[in-house]
Order: C-alpha cells, then sequence, then structure tokens
C-alpha cells in the first residue's frame, strides 16, 4: 500500500478552482519531484496536504498511510508524520527556536508513545543536528525565523525536518531566495535525510535543485493537473526545452495567449 | 478546530472559573453618601479625630469634581448614591486574632481560589494579609517581621497601633484632591494594607495580600500606603479574584509608596476581578490611583502588574523621581477580550538629576476588547541627565479588538535621553498555521506566542506570580484564536 494516495483530488480559493483533479502515489522511499510553471497549482497541493484551511477541498480522497488524510487536522497530520518545509518560513517573535521545536518534538514523541525529551537530551540532539546543517547554534536562541535571512529561514526548515524525522517531508519551493552555496547545503541536508522509511515530495519551479536532490519520479503540473510524469531525466528535458516544449505556460502568460 | 481569518475570535469562550458567592452575612450600611455616613465608617473603625477630618474634607473637595471623562472608555454614568460605601464581615470580636478565629466559611473561599492560607503560612513563606470585602481578617507571619522591626498589618490596625506613621504618609504621594477616584477613596475608604520597613532592614519574604470584593454591591474603597525607611527592600505582591457577578461593582483603590534615601519597593500586581460575561454585562470598574513617590537620593520603584480582569480598568501606576538618580519602572501586561477595556499605563516624572525610568508595556486585545496605552514621561528642569526608555508593543487578535496607544513626552532638561519605542502586530493566521504544522495545538500555539510576547514582563514578577500570571493569561485568552 503507497503510503500517499491522492485520488482526483480538487480544491479552490475563494471562488477560484485551483487543482482540478491530481491523481498521485507516493509509496515510503520514494522521492517524486512537483515541477510547474507559476500558478500551476503546485504550492496548492503542498498546503492542502499539510491542512490548510484557506484552501476548501471540493472533491477527490487523500489516504495518508490508510487514513482519511482530509478529515484530520492539520497539528494531526503533523503528529502522524508529515512535514511541510514551508515556501515563506513564518516568524513568530518572542518564541526561541529551541522552546518551539522542543514543543514540536514533544507533541509528536507523545502521539508515538514516546517519552517526552527534557531540556539536555533535546539539546544534545539538536546540537548534532545543527551541526550537520552547519547552522548557528546562536539561531537556537533566537526567535522562531524572526530577522533570519532568507537562506536561514530555509535551511532552519531543513533542521527542523531533520530534528522531527518525518514519514512524509513536502519541501514547498525550498531552493527559492538560495545562493549555490546555500543551495547544496540544504540539498546535502535533505539527502542525509533520504531513506526507505521516508517518502519526499519536492516542490519546485527550476530544476537546479533537482541536480542536487535528485527524484525518482518527476511530475509536472499545469493548471491544476498533472500533465505528463516520468524519472528524473523529465526534469532534464525541461531544462532544455522550457515548460513551452510540453506545451504548458506560466498562468499569465497561458491568459496572454487565450 | 479551525483556523480560517473570520473564526479568529470564535473561541473566547472561557467562563469564569471563580465565580462563586460566599454566604457570610455582612455588616452593610445603607446605600449613598454623605458626611454622615462617612462619620459612621469613621466611627465604626474608632479612628482619630483627624483622620475623620482627612476623611471629611476629601469628601467636600470630592463634591465639587467631575468624573474624569478623557480616558478611552465607555460605561453608563455610575450612581454614586447607589453605592454601598461601608460592608464588613460579621465577627463575634472586632477583629479575629489568629486564622483559628477566622470565619471557616471565608477560609473555604480562599481554599476555593487555591490559596489556602494556612498552607501559604507554612509552605510558600509569604505572609497574607487577607482582605476580605473591607476588613482585614487574617495577618500572619507577623511576628517573624515584627522582631525585624518591620511594620505589616491592616490600614485600620496602623491608624490604631501607629498612628503617627500613618498620619505622616497618608496623602503624602497621592493628595485626597488628586482626582476624582482619589478623593473618593480618601473620604471613604474601608481598609488595606499597611507596610513600613525600618532603616537598613531588607524584608526577607514577599509581602502579599489576596483582595476580594465579595458583598454584593458594595464598592470596593482600599488604601494601601508602603514606606520603605533609608535603605530599606520590600517587595510586595497584590492579587485578587472575585466572584460572579450581575451588576457592576466600582472599585477606586489608592496605593501610595514612599521610597527614601537608598530605598527599594517592588511592587507586583495580578488583577483577575470579573470582567463581565461575553456580552459585555457585569464586571468590576477598577478606578485606581497608584503612586510611588523616591523621595530619596539611589531610591528605586518598580511597578509590575499584569491585569486580566475587570470590566473596565483606569489605572496609571507611577513614579515620582525626586531624589538624584532615583529609578522608576513600570512593566505591564493589560489583556482586554470580550468586551473590556482598560486604559492604563504610568506617568514618570524626572525631578532629580540623573533619575533613569523604564517603561515596558504590553497590550493584548482580543474578541471586542479595547487596550489603550497612555502614559506621561515628563523631566523637570531641575532634572539633569535624565533618561528614559519606553516600549509600548500591542498584539491583537481577531478583527473586532482595538488597541491605542498615548504616549506623552514633556522636556524641559537639554541633557535628557528619551527614547520611545511602539509596535502593533496580530496573531496571524498564518503563525498558527506554521505551529499547527509543527504539531503543536492552537491553544498551545497561542500560549506560546503570547508569553514570547509578554516575557519581558513576567521575568519581573516574582517567581510564584509569574506562573499564576501565565495561567491567568491562559485562561483569559483562551479561544481567542481559533
Amino acid at each position: 500500500m503507497a503510503l500517499l494516495e491522492i485520488k482526483n483530488l480538487h480544491a479552490r480559493v475563494n471562488d477560484r478552482e485551483i487543482l482540478k483533479g491530481i491523481d498521485l502515489s507516493v509509496n515510503s522511499g520514494e522521492v517524486h519531484a512537483i515541477m510547474g510553471p507559476n500558478g500551476s497549482g503546485k504550492s496548492t497541493l503542498a498546503q492542502v496536504l499539510a491542512g490548510r484551511e484557506l484552501y476548501q477541498v471540493t472533491g477527490g480522497e487523500v489516504l495518508y498511510n490508510g487514513k482519511d488524510l482530509l478529515e484530520m487536522a492539520p497539528e494531526d497530520r503533523a503528529r502522524e508524520g508529515i512535514f511541510l518545509a514551508f515556501q515563506y518560513p513564518v516568524e513568530i517573535p518572542g518564541v526561541s527556536n529551541m522552546y518551539f521545536l522542543k514543543a514540536a518534538l514533544n507533541t509528536i514523541r507523545k502521539n508515538q508513545g514516546l517519552a517526552e525529551l527534557d531540556a539536555m537530551d533535546f539539546l544534545s540532539l539538536v546540537r548534532e543536528k545543527m551541526a550537520r546543517m552547519k547552522m548557528d547554534q546562536t539561531l537556537l536562541n533566537r526567535p522562531v525565523n524572526t530577522g533570519f535571512s532568507g537562506g536561514e529561514k530555509k535551511r532552519n526548515e531543513i533542521f527542523q525536518m531533520a530534528v522531527l524525522e518525518p514519514r512524509l517531508a513536502i519541501l514547498d519551493e525550498t531552493d527559492s531566495g538560495l545562493d549555490i552555496d546555500a543551495l547544496k547545503l540544504v540539498a546535502s541536508g535533505v539527502n542525509s535525510m533520504r531513506g526507505p522509511e521516508r517518502a519526499m515530495i519536492v516542490v519546485t519551479h527550476y530544476q537546479r535543485l533537482l541536480n542536487e536532490i535528485v527524484p525518482d519520479f518527476v511530475h509536472v503540473l499545469a493548471e491544476g493537473r498533472i500533465v505528463k510524469s516520468g524519472g528524473k531525466e523529465l526534469a532534464l528535458e525541461l531544462e532544455q526545452g522550457g515548460y513551452a516544449s510540453l506545451g504548458v505556460y506560466d498562468e499569465a502568460e497561458a491568459v496572454g495567449k487565450a | 478546530m479551525s483556523s480560517s481569518p473570520d473564526t479568529l475570535q470564535t473561541l473566547a469562550t472561557q467562563e469564569y472559573k471563580w465565580g462563586f458567592v460566599t454566604e457570610i452575612e455582612a455588616d452593610a450600611i445603607p446605600r449613598g453618601l454623605n458626611e454622615d455616613v462617612i462619620r459612621l465608617i469613621s466611627a465604626k473603625k474608632r479612628e482619630p479625630e483627624w483622620l475623620l477630618e482627612w476623611r471629611l474634607k476629601a469628601f467636600r473637595h470630592w463634591q465639587t469634581m467631575r468624573e474624569p471623562s478623557w480616558a478611552n472608555v465607555h460605561y453608563p454614568a455610575i450612581d454614586y448614591q447607589d453605592i454601598i460605601y461601608y460592608a464588613a464581615p460579621k465577627t463575634k470580636k472586632d477583629a479575629p486574632k489568629s486564622l483559628d478565629e477566622v470565619d471557616p466559611e471565608l477560609l473555604r473561599t480562599y481554599e476555593k481560589l487555591g490559596i489556602p492560607l494556612k498552607e501559604q503560612e507554612l509552605l510558600a513563606g509569604v505572609a497574607v494579609d487577607a482582605v476580605f470585602d473591607s476588613v482585614s481578617v487574617a495577618t500572619t507571619f507577623k511576628e517573624k517581621l515584627k522582631a525585624m522591626g518591620i511594620i505589616f498589618c491592616s490600614f485600620s490596625e496602623a491608624v490604631q497601633e501607629h498612628p503617627d506613621l500613618v498620619r505622616k504618609y497618608l496623602g503624602s504621594v497621592v493628595p485626597s484632591s488628586d482626582n476624582f477616584f482619589a478623593a473618593l477613596n480618601s473620604a471613604v475608604f474601608s481598609d488595606g494594607s499597611f507596610c513600613y520597613v525600618p532603616k537598613g532592614v531588607r524584608c526577607p519574604m514577599e509581602l502579599s495580600t489576596y483582595f476580594r470584593i465579595n458583598a454584593k454591591d458594595t464598592g470596593q474603597f482600599e488604601r494601601t500606603l508602603i514606606v520603605a525607611d533609608e535603605g530599606a527592600y520590600v517587595s510586595y505582591l497584590e492579587g485578587c479574584t472575585a466572584p460572579m457577578r450581575d451588576t457592576n461593582q466600582l472599585h477606586a483603590a489608592v496605593v501610595e509608596l514612599v521610597a527614601l534615601d537608598n530605598a527599594q519597593i517592588k511592587y507586583s500586581t495580578v488583577q483577575n476581578w470579573y470582567p463581565g460575561d461575553k456580552e459585555g454585562r457585569g464586571g468590576i470598574y477598577n478606578f485606581v490611583t497608584k503612586r510611588g513617590a523616591c523621595r530619596g537620593v539611589n531610591s528605586k520603584i518598580s511597578w509590575t502588574q499584569v491585569e486580566t480582569g475587570s470590566a473596565i480598568t483606569w489605572k496609571y501606576p507611577s513614579c515620582l523621581l525626586m531624589g538624584d538618580n532615583s529609578v522608576g519602572e513600570f512593566y505591564s501586561v493589560a489583556v482586554t477580550n470580550n468586551y473590556q477595556q482598560a486604559d492604563t499605563g504610568t506617568k514618570m516624572i524626572h525631578i532629580g538629576k540623573n533619575t533613569t525610568s523604564t517603561i515596558v508595556s504590553k497590550g493584548i486585545s482580543a474578541g471586542h476588547g479595547q487596550n489603550t496605552y497612555r502614559g506621561a514621561v515628563k523631566i523637570l528642569k531641575s532634572a539633569a541627565g535624565a533618561r528614559n526608555y519606553s516600549q509600548c508593543d500591542s498584539m491583537l487578535m481577531g478583527n473586532q479588538c482595538g488597541a491605542h496607544t498615548f504616549p506623552y513626552l514633556e522636556v524641559r532638561n537639554t541633557s535628557a535621553q528619551v527614547e520611545h519605542e511602539a509596535s502593533t502586530s496580530k496573531i496571524g493566521e498564518d503563525q498558527i498555521f506554521y505551529c499547527r504544522q509543527r504539531g503543536i495545538s492552537t491553544e498551545d500555539a497561542v500560549s506560546m506566542i503570547v508569553h514570547g510576547f509578554c516575557k519581558e514582563v513576567f521575568r519581573e514578577l516574582p517567581m510564584e506570580f509569574a506562573v499564576e500570571a501565565q495561567k491567568l493569561l491562559g485562561i483569559s485568552l483562551e479561544g481567542s484564536v481559533g
């Protein structure tokens, strides 16, 4: 049984239909890339899977680990192992990164029937993961994402992922706003977490991230539907020919052509 | 649970947990106010002539004053002739000598509130001067304090036992003519606390008073006077809860602090009076005058307040920085939820040289709550080298509440440094979603964000109070963001 099974998923925001029937099956151990032009619905898909109520699901179903995902509250999805690395990580002034992450980890551990970690155990766990992400330890004591540079925010997301060890990680445009060095660092953090027990969905506009995080499958999303699926070579194809080679355009361009 | 923006204010549902009325016969006098009522109050308390005269003078002045209308709060007119100005729990003797003599019903009330006197006496190392309605009924640890020369007792007792000290300092910081509510209080104050720490003595424990309004329709007019003599130190805690009520209750307290040379007073408040129901019915009107005078050189007064209760709060704990190098501090968290209104802040009056003041104000508005910071920093001509730092932050939860800031700065000495910072933020749906995506529930997320917002103030509170304050904040805001 697939870890994630999306069937004919439709979703809208306000009165605009964005997802118009998505089918996707993701198994443990697999890395799927979702590519597509701006406005194709990539980020919407990521947010819907995480349970953002801004988006209204109007049809279809999503099974996660055999359970009806759409019935679950966002925090329950997180506790069951779904992690979304945000395209725009949110600033929470006044709440230290360490306090936040410890609270998150402990709710997830509690859900798994594990004992909560105390401050000492947590700190030693975190130190190790920070070193791996080459993150400045002072970031731990700073408020969540507050005053972080764009690159620090993105690295912080992957660092959180490393600590929370999700079963399904969804990376929403994690490459945007990163220079090449930061991109490599983030990618190596992600790659170090690949394994048979974990699935990943990597949402990206550009192929360059996929040079670093090589996917098992690539899907091209356009106008709310997956128009083409293939192996990693599909990403290279797109790089050479652009989305236009598939007859797919940015939303704005599409409107212009209509 | 939903977290869409239009449900951001739907949760506000936590009922006032401590709404109950204790059945104790109250020894109340008839409604209304005139000179006879004041004479009666004074006589019941067997006060000396000078104090009666002081009250009458205040009353006569009060009659010429008008209720202030400049505050950003709105409420129906108060009928001052429809208020009972004195109520005391009936006891066999005039005052109980120990806890054993205290009405057991009263003790049970405190237990329901989670502040069992006996346990506090034994465990917490806190001396409690418990004010129930208007007469102090129990004072603990008094003997221990007495051995150090510290006087800590009810105001009435101080009038009897230490009339010279009371006469010397009463009204010396807040004159009886200061403002409408202070004048009213001066005329009719029933009881309160008195504390005197002698020269060079550091009070070894936090002194604590639990105020409580109980008898129906009884105005509360507390009077607190704390004097720290040269080189003395005292930390005083004031906390309160009140039973559920339908009608609005007026509370007009006066607190006066006096710090002499090198003395230090830390005054902390957790205020949790009944805020009214979800529709804004009922709740306490809290019109309080609190002021401290740093009379001596190098003296320091610091006010910390966590205001979560009351339908209306009108309160500006202030410092008169008279002594050279004296220091004034004001740390405040004010929460307004449902239909609560708060107009609160501070005044820092710099008179002495090199005086410094710090103001940190955190206002949280939820529901239909209206939260106003009003502060004045005055640097007089004499205050060479004075410094002030003010920080006023507002947090909004939902779309129907309001935050307002009115800082007044008046600087008459060019060597002064005055800094003011302000911010307004909103607990956003995106922040809540971010937390939930990490497994943290909405309630926990709100509590985390709010505590983060307030921590600069909380860390000024004594430990046991900080815990209570965090709990209160959670209760007050539970359900404010969905």
